[in-house]
């Protein structure tokens, strides 16, 4: 059937910010729908306010809002460009739920804009968990017994009737947000309080619990003609009652028969159907491993993160043939992109196994709740393809970039067998290494299968995996057992582990015996038919598919699963690297292992090995294709962290050099660089001695700002105020000494900037600086950062200039580099340099119009910014505002804290832009999540240093009309200064205290600043993960908090007596 | 473990190592796409004399049961696969793939490249080959025959007619190595079926009554099978007929058409076919080596009712003046989707409408 003609202009709804359950494969997604919308002559006009994202460039949509996602600017969006349709089914949940308050508010009907893809109906019969189950009632699909509440009381009555366990899950949330299990009335009324808090609807369902089941995923497409096929379906490894998000999984199914696999299968197609879907949906089942029994999960109407996944794995572009679909277009007269011979009428036939493993961000929230359970926690997730599931799997823990990348973690093997034996029944983030851990001390798979309920299938292979590491170590340096274990997957450095040998040497041995993989094609058929996409993956077989081309060659490296402190902002320079490369004639070749990301969309480069990224791989395709160079600079620390192993393999590293990776990274070289370049830093120690440390500190004076020098991605590092604090803090950390010492340095109160640059080692072009909100000691990925600063004086800008040139020119860099300064006075403090991509370019390059991560590339392969009319400046400042506002995931992430600090926390980015700061502000604020009262109540409890700072914001609410409530000191010092103010009592005092008013939503505000030595379970804490888990802005941040004010008083006509008093005296 | 060796037509080796039976033997080699299904594969008639490549890689992961055979006896001559799992996991797992090979004499290479062996078939187009072990010594593969087809659709057939009551339309089923789902489909409307050998003669078919006559699945070459197209003959126009796989071929052939034989035949579960009148796509299970040729119909009735989406090859056919149809795949599925069983309902309802037209018996 022909596309829809009476369509032309059509509104695509981006998912906005990333958080935990709604990730890069929404850019995935909208891109590929962008791209398939305008391949049938439409005219696009995107709406999200994730300035991170490859679909927010305005070569993807015709025009681009960034706007925030409400229904208030939506509005205005659609009253401006008067779209003939709104496509909202590739922008997550937040795209169906824009969907359906933009029905609501009654705009799609008065403007006679229709919905594509899914209608309202189908939204809110798949989201809305009472229709959900009626549908299944009507369709005879069986779902567990469950109920509808909407408070704490019906739900203790509904559980006393099925018993414990129950699940329950808050209806029109993301990621399962405020959902858990429970099998005590304690637990129960806490989840559902919260959960009903967090519902946008107030519903929770409570649900019997059928944890242990084997679940399963159906991604499933359907047509107008009501075609409708399973494009992969897929397994998780760990059973139900980990969330899909956080589980393994393994794609197709393994241990499903082929009864079972199309009883589910038709059952994924009765769904779809019976909602008219046109286009993608997924559909998650469970089944009774002892039998036929089954259970519908959920239905979500829409691409989802799984369908990415289901795409990657496939071949198949589930997210651009649903966009095709959605405008008319049928399954049987669009191409199969990947034969380009055959049509997307058909189902995908593997030949090979694919397994995915979350990224959890527990390396950097040390302290959080490593638990699995039903809400998801994990940020990223690998893909691994193999040509059976040992492969896979090793191959997706080696892409993980936990540890060093062998399936074994070094710190298991002292761990007390109980502790283990509990983390095994209890998931956590590391649950598959420890079920390793105990197979290597010999537990039995029945105990391991008792404990874990994960499939014997699956257990046997991981424990094939320790046989073999034992027949390993058996036959050192022997070339069957080495070839066989390759087959399997093992990594060199698992080998090294097993022979006691280095890494360098069981790759030198290797390859003197000829033992390298091969590279098979991804081609959705099992290579029944010819096909064109240069889509490869690695295995130890016979027959090599990737043809190697007479082309120069360049090869990107990716940036891995996605993180705290590495998002989707390095995916976006990746793309952009390749697509310079491709500009410049070059063959560009992408290695990356995240299925999630636009970088691994097969379209993109003109190679892609999905592989993982570790230095054997990278030298595998290195070997084969033999590329002019490799470009690190883009991919991350993931990447950055392979350019020493590679150049000693003798690969030639594009760009900036190693040199200047060491010297930036390298505290004693950095120092030395600064020194010789006349630049200053903070001043700063490294100790060694516990005993130095209080002398040390004391010496540079607090406060100061402390950290641990191994650790990595500034996890650990704290800001102490006096010598009590630091003793709490040493007491946190481990013991340090002269190998593992602790890093001081002097705190610096100031603006901290933030600058990205190009250089080619003449010129350094600055396209723009960004300022912070947050004074210094806020990381930079967690502050408000605004263009252009607004701060600053020229004197200041032109010393950050100078200084970048002088740092870029001693450290030769060529591409990129981001620089972090501390701005006290006129005095620029340099604090930190990357000679790297940074979060920031892809915000500074759509505000400023100079695509970075391009003309970076386009310095490392030789054309020089003079010879492109660039020189050694910063570029005019833009007129507008623009601000960048990080994202939390606080509300997943149980047991973290929220204050903001020197370590990152924040998953992702919203961006704001008016004429005015305020304006922008507003625009970011609402854009990332946040709705800002103009009128309620603030409560304060701050730390004794803030008080003085905290009043003045305080009498600014006040004079807002805000009603203020504060615990008892800061009330005490408030009301001696005369502002009208309530106290309250402390935790478990009283009926009104801090934590009721919190509960009962009687304030708007929190205002937290920390107290002394960062206690996890202080009250602070607790006062700040009350407000997060009841949705209440919580601030910890003054400079923040001023800013809000200034947004809150710019748009409040407020309500104030006129001075003259006698004139008004009636 | 035992190493083995497959040799192709075209001297082409691949070595592995062996499960299942220790025999040698020969066929046709045909890759599977099939990603689950393989117990059912392997029982099912029309995979007679073949030997299959599976392009999945893990193949018997969940085992061998008793519920999924399509035939009492297994069919296929030998197995390829990249890896044969021992250790199979399903509540329903009895045995494991190659303990079951064993039983039955089946020979299995695993360790195999099957990727590269599939790619080398769709270059080279479809051929025989043959396991043997290591150490045999063959060079000349032109002595690997296969059967006749009437010699295979024997061996599929049964020797003696059953029957499998019901209170519904009374069907004569043709069995030309009949999968047992058909029956499931066709019992579980109630019907009345005859299971009858494929040289079954048109006086005894005719003395069953029957409302309708189905031409099973099978293996083998469709034209080679001069009796059962003769014997088929003599039944169109007289009764409504249905045929499936080998028994669209054979109604075609019955018809005056003609078959062609594919460049590598389809053999797998996710084959898109479209329905024309309708104009709707269906994902179909399909085993042939075979298709109508579109050139041959003229003058014998047929219409295309279905039509390959990756090949435009026939796959269903209908006759302008007799109630008969036909389709080229297998919408009992099993392994994969029955989602087109709705054909089964078609018969049914062919076989009502000609008994209104004429009068036909109907049966209680
Ligand atoms: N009744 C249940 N018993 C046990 N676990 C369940 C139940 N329902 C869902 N789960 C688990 O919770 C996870 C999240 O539930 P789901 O309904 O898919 O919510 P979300 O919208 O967060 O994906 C599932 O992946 C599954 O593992
Ligand atoms: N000497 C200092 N004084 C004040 N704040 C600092 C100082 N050094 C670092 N910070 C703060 O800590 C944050 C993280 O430090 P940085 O060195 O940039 O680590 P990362 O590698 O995590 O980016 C910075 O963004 C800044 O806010
Ligand atoms: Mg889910
Ligand atoms: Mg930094």
């Amino acid at each position: 059937m022909p596309k829809n003609e009476q369509l032309q202009k059509i509104l695509v709804i981006g998912s906005g910010p990333i958080i935990i359950g709604q990730a890069a494969e929404f850019d995935y997604s909208g891109t590929q729908a962008c791209h398939a919308l305008k391949e049938e002559g439409y005219t696009v006009v995107l709406a999200n306010s994730n300035p991170a994202t490859i679909m927010t460039d305005d070569t993807v949509a015709d025009k681009v809002y960034m706007e925030p996602l409400t229904v208030e600017f939506l509005s205005k969006i659609i009253r401006k460009e008067r779209p003939d349709a709104v496509l909202p089914t590739l922008g997550g949940q937040t795209g169906l739920n824009l969907a359906v308050e933009l029905d609501n508010a009654g705009i799609l009907e008065e403007l006679n804009v229709s919905l594509l893809g899914s209608s309202l109906e189908a939204i809110q019969k798949a989201e809305d968990r009472e229709k959900f189950r009626t549908l299944m009632q009507e369709i005879n699909e069986p779902v567990p017994p469950s109920e509808i509440v909407t408070n704490e009381e019906a739900a203790v009555e509904f559980v006393a009737e099925i018993g414990y366990p129950v699940i329950v899950r808050p209806a029109f949330t993301l990621g399962g947000t405020g959902g858990g299990m429970c099998d005590n009335e304690a637990d129960l009324q806490h989840i559902v309080k919260n959960g009903l808090a967090l519902s946008p609807v107030h519903q929770c369902l409570i649900e019997k619990s059928i944890a242990g089941f084997k679940e399963l995923e159906y991604e499933v497409v359907r047509d107008k003609k009501d075609q409708a096929i399973v494009v992969c379906n897929m397994e998780n490894v760990d059973p139900v009652g980990v969330h899909t998000g956080d589980a393994i999984v393994v794609a197709p199914s393994i241990t499903l028969s082929d009864r079972e696999y199309h009883l589910l299968r038709s059952v994924s197609l009765k769904i779809i159907r019976a909602l008219e879907i046109e286009g993608g949906c997924n559909v998650q089942l469970a089944i009774d491993p002892h039998s036929f029994e089954y259970y519908i999960i959920e239905v979500n109407p829409r691409v989802s993160r799984s369908s990415a996944l289901a795409s990657k794995a496939t071949g198949y572009p589930i997210a651009k043939i649903a966009a095709k679909i959605a405008v008319g277009l049928t399954l049987d007269e669009i191409k199969n992109p990947i034969t380009q011979t055959t049509y997307a009428c058909f189902e995908p036939a593997l030949d090979y196994t694919v397994v995915k493993i979350p990224r959890f961000p527990f390396d950097k929230f040390t302290t959080g709740d490593r638990h699995l359970g039903t809400q998801m926690k994990a940020t990223g997730e690998i893909m691994a393809i193999g040509r059976n599931f040992e492969e896979a799997l090793l191959k997706g823990i080696r892409s993980m970039e936990i540890g060093d990348g062998d399936y074994h973690l070094p710190n298991l093997p002292e761990a007390d067998q109980l502790d283990l034996i509990n983390r095994m029944k209890h998931p956590d983030d590391e649950r598959v290494f420890v079920i390793a851990e105990l197979f290597r001390r010999g537990m039995t798979m029945e105990e391991v299968h008792a404990g874990t309920k994960i499939d014997y299938y699956f257990l046997r292979r991981m424990h094939h995996i320790i046989e073999m590491e034992n027949e390993l170590r058996k036959q050192p340096f022997d070339k069957e057992i080495l070839l066989k274990v390759k087959k399997y997957g093992f990594s060199d450095k698992q080998i090294a582990r097993v022979w006691e040998a280095k890494e360098d040497d069981i790759y030198r041995f290797r390859t003197e015996k000829g033992i390298k993989p091969v590279y098979k094609m991804v081609d959705t058929c099992a290579g029944t038919f010819e096909s064109t996409a240069n889509y490869f993956y690695s295995t130890y077989e016979t027959e090599n598919e990737s043809e190697v081309t007479g082309k120069e060659k360049v090869l990107v490296l990716g940036s891995g699963p996605i993180r705290i402190g590495q998002g989707i902002e390095f995916d976006y320079a990746t793309v952009h690297s390749v697509l310079a490369i491709k500009e410049m004639g070059y063959e560009a070749i992408i290695m990356n292992n995240n299925p999630e990301t636009v970088s691994t969309d097969f379209t993109i480069s003109d190679k892609l090995y999905f592989e993982p990224l570790a230095l054997e791989d990278v030298m595998h395709v290195v070997e084969l294709e033999k590329p002019a160079g490799v470009i690190v600079q883009f991919g991350g620390q993931t990447a950055i962290n392979l350019a020493a192993g590679l150049q000693e393999r003798g690969v030639n590293i594009l760009g900036t050099g190693l040199e200047a990776i060491d010297r930036a990274e390298d505290r004693n070289k950095f120092e030395q660089l600064l020194e010789e370049l006349n630049l200053i830093r903070p001043k700063g120690q490294t100790v060694g001695d516990n005993n130095e440390v209080l002398a040390v500190a004391n010496e540079i004076g607090f406060p100061v700002l402390v950290r641990p020098s191994y650790v990595i991605g500034g996890s650990q590092m704290e800001i102490v105020y006096d010598e009590e604090e630091l003793t709490n803090y040493l007491q946190k950390v481990p013991t340090i000494n002269p190998d593992k010492p602790l890093l001081i340095d002097e705190y610096i109160t100031g603006i901290e900037v933030d600058l990205d640059a190009i250089s080619d080692g003449e010129t350094t072009f600055v396209p723009g600086i960004m300022e912070h909100i947050e004074r210094a000691g806020v990381h930079s990925g967690d502050s408000i950062a605004v263009y252009p600063p607004q701060r600053l004086s020229e004197n200041v800008k032109a010393k950050c200039l100078d200084a970048t040139d002088k740092i870029a020119k001693a450290l030769n860099v060529v591409g990129l580099i981001n620089i972090q300064f501390i701005i006290h006075g006129e005095k620029v403090y340099v604090i930190e340099v990357n000679p790297r991509s940074s979060r920031t370019i892809p915000f500074l390059s759509k505000i400023t119009g100079v695509t970075m991560a391009n003309l970076a590339t386009k310095c490392i392969l030789g054309e020089t910014l003079s010879g492109k009319g660039y020189q050694t400046e910063i570029l005019n400042e833009k007129e507008n505002v623009y601000v960048k506002l990080p994202v939390f995931s606080f509300e997943k992430l149980r047991s973290v804290d929220t204050t903001l600090g020197p370590e990152m926390k924040s998953t992702g980015e919203a961006i704001g832009y008016d004429r005015t700061l305020e304006k922008a502000l507003y625009k970011g604020l609402t854009a990332s999540g946040l709705s800002i009262p103009f009128e309620g109540s603030v409560l304060f409890t701050v730390a004794d240093k803030d008080k003085a700072e905290t009043y003045h914001l305080a009498k600014r609410f006040d004079e807002l009309g805000f009603q203020l409530y504060a615990t008892k000191g800061t009330a005490e010092y408030f009301a001696e200064k005369g502002l009208p103010i309530t106290a309250v009592g402390k935790i478990g005092s009283g009926d009104q205290n801090v934590l009721s008013l919190i509960n009962q939503g009687k304030v708007q505000f929190v205002i937290n600043t920390l107290t002394s030595g960062k206690q996890p379970r202080s009250d602070g804490f607790r006062i700040r993960r009350e407000a997060v888990e009841h949705g209440i802005i919580s601030l910890t941040n003054l400079d923040t908090v001023e800013a809000i004010l200034n947004v809150i008083d710019s748009t409040t006509l407020r309500a104030q007596p006129m001075m003259d008093k006698g004139a008004i005296q009636s | 473990m035992t190493k083995r060796k497959l040799i192709l037509e075209d001297g082409t080796t691949f070595m592995g190592e062996a499960f299942g039976s220790n025999q040698s033997t020969q066929g046709e080699l045909i890759s599977n796409t099939g990603m689950t299904g393989y117990q059912e594969m392997m029982t099912n008639p029309s995979y007679f004399g073949k030997i299959a490549v599976m392009t999945y890689p893990t193949i018997g992961a969940y085992g061998v049961n008793r519920d999924d055979f399509e035939s009492i006896m297994p069919t296929l001559n030998g197995m390829i696969v990249k890896e044969a799992c021992q250790e199979p996991s399903n509540f329903r797992s009895e045995e494991t793939i190659a303990a079951y090979m064993e039983k039955y004499n089946i020979p299995g290479i695993s360790g195999v490249d099957t990727r590269k062996l599939t790619r080398h078939l769709r270059k080279k187009g479809s051929m025989r080959a043959f396991i043997a072990d290591e150490a045999d010594e063959v060079t000349d593969t032109s002595f690997v025959s296969s059967k006749t087809a009437e010699e295979w659709i024997q061996k599929a057939s049964i020797v003696k007619p059953y029957i499998v009551p019901g209170r519904g339309k009374r069907i004569v089923l043709i069995d030309l190595g009949m999968s047992q789902s058909i029956l499931h489909e066709l019992t579980e409307k109630g019907c009345h079926i005859t299971v009858v050998p494929y040289d079954y003669s048109n006086e005894d078919v005719q003395a069953y009554k029957p409302d309708g006559i189905l031409l099973s699945n099978g293996p083998g070459n469709p034209d080679k099978a001069v009796k059962t197209i003769r014997a088929v003959q003599t039944l169109l126009g007289k009764y409504p007929i249905f045929g499936i796989g080998l028994g669209h071929q054979i109604m075609a052939l019955a018809y005056g058409a003609k078959t062609k034989k594919l460049h590598i035949g389809n053999y797998g579960v996710s084959f898109p076919v479209k329905e024309i009148q309708t104009d709707r796509t269906w994902i179909t299970t399909q085993s042939r080596s075979y298709y109508v040729d579109e050139n041959s119909l003229k003058g014998t009735g047929l219409e295309i009712t279905h039509r390959s989406l990756n090949d435009y090859t026939i796959e269903g056919l209908s006759h302008v003046r007799d109630n008969a149809f036909s389709v080229q795949f297998h919408p009992q599925g099993a392994p994969g989707t029955n989602e087109t069983n709705g054909l089964f309902d078609q018969f049914i309802q062919n076989m009502e409408s000609n008994a209104a037209q004429n009068g036909g018996q109907t049966h209680a």
